[in-house]
């Protein structure tokens, strides 16, 4: 299992993609399945942000270790509009697609650490880790 | 891949064997829809055992496709959502609300049977 995985975000398949990839990574790490589908469900969020607003982009899937723990670390980056405001787009409820506006806040419940850098006109990179319990 | 869409009497069951694409799941909303026209179905199974992740996408198209159906004269039936993926949607903070679920297929038929009219 590499170290580092990339799966381009053009299309819906690669949502699956990212998700399984992500799923293996997990498994390859001593995650249990409950963490790995917690995992692979915060990725098809992020992974399908990506496709809503910015149509295209990557996700990063690597490993690391916290407090010598070993960790997934999702990075979902993309070039697309970006998000004005961060903490607006957080709340639950908040949608500018007529979506649930669960996203966003439902992923951070999901992983361990969450966090969403993004600018307008630039694009938006979310960064997000869970750790084995 | 389309899903294969079962018929048992008055009863559809949809049967989702794979990860399914967005496109696969709208497209088995209106498959339904139509079917439940054409055989004059009173209910309807939505099988998702084999679904890893119900994603917020996934949990509203579910929800479409019971609504629909409802709107159509049957009743749907969502069943086998795995334990971790119940678990996922609740941490996500995602119902199915309004929309019947059972543990598995037989449990989902039982369901429509004892409540049929
Ligand atoms: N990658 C992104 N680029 C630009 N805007 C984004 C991106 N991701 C999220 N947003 C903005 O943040 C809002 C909230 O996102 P979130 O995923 O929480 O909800 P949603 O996508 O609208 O609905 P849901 O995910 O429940 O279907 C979005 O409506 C969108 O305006
Ligand atoms: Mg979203």
């Amino acid at each position: 299992m590499p170290a580092e995985v990339l799966v381009p975000i053009r299309d819906e398949t690669d949502i699956v993609t990212a998700r399984q990839r992500g799923r293996e990574l997990a498994a390859a790490h001593g995650f249990s399945k409950t963490e790995q589908t917690l995992i692979a469900t915060a990725i098809s969020e992020v992974a399908r942000n990506i496709l809503a607003y910015a149509r295209r982009g990557e996700i990063v899937l690597a490993t690391s270790e916290h407090q010598s723990r070993p960790c997934i670390v999702v990075v979902a980056r993309d070039e697309g509009p970006g998000i004005q405001d961060v903490d607006v787009a957080m709340r639950e409820g908040y949608s500018t697609s007529n979506g649930l506006g669960m996203g966003l806040p439902g992923a951070k419940r999901l992983m361990d650490a969450f966090d969403v850098v993004s600018a307008v006109g630039k694009g938006t990179t979310v960064t997000m880790r869970k750790c084995v319990r | 891949m389309p899903v294969p869409i079962l018929r048992l009497d008055d009863v559809l069951v949809a049967s989702i064997q794979a990860a399914l694409t967005d496109q696969d799941l709208l497209q088995l909303r209106d498959d339904l829809s139509e079917k439940v026209g054409r055989f004059r179905a009173r209910g309807v199974i939505v099988d998702v055992t084999a679904l890893d992740v119900l994603d917020s996408f996934a949990t509203r198209t579910v929800r479409g496709i019971a609504y629909t159906a409802r709107l159509r004269g049957a009743r749907t039936v969502v069943v086998g959502i795995q334990p971790d993926v119940a678990f996922a949607m609740v941490q996500l903070g995602l119902t199915l609300e309004g929309v019947a679920t059972a543990l598995d297929l037989d449990e989902g038929l039982a369901l429509l049977r004892r409540d049929a009219p």
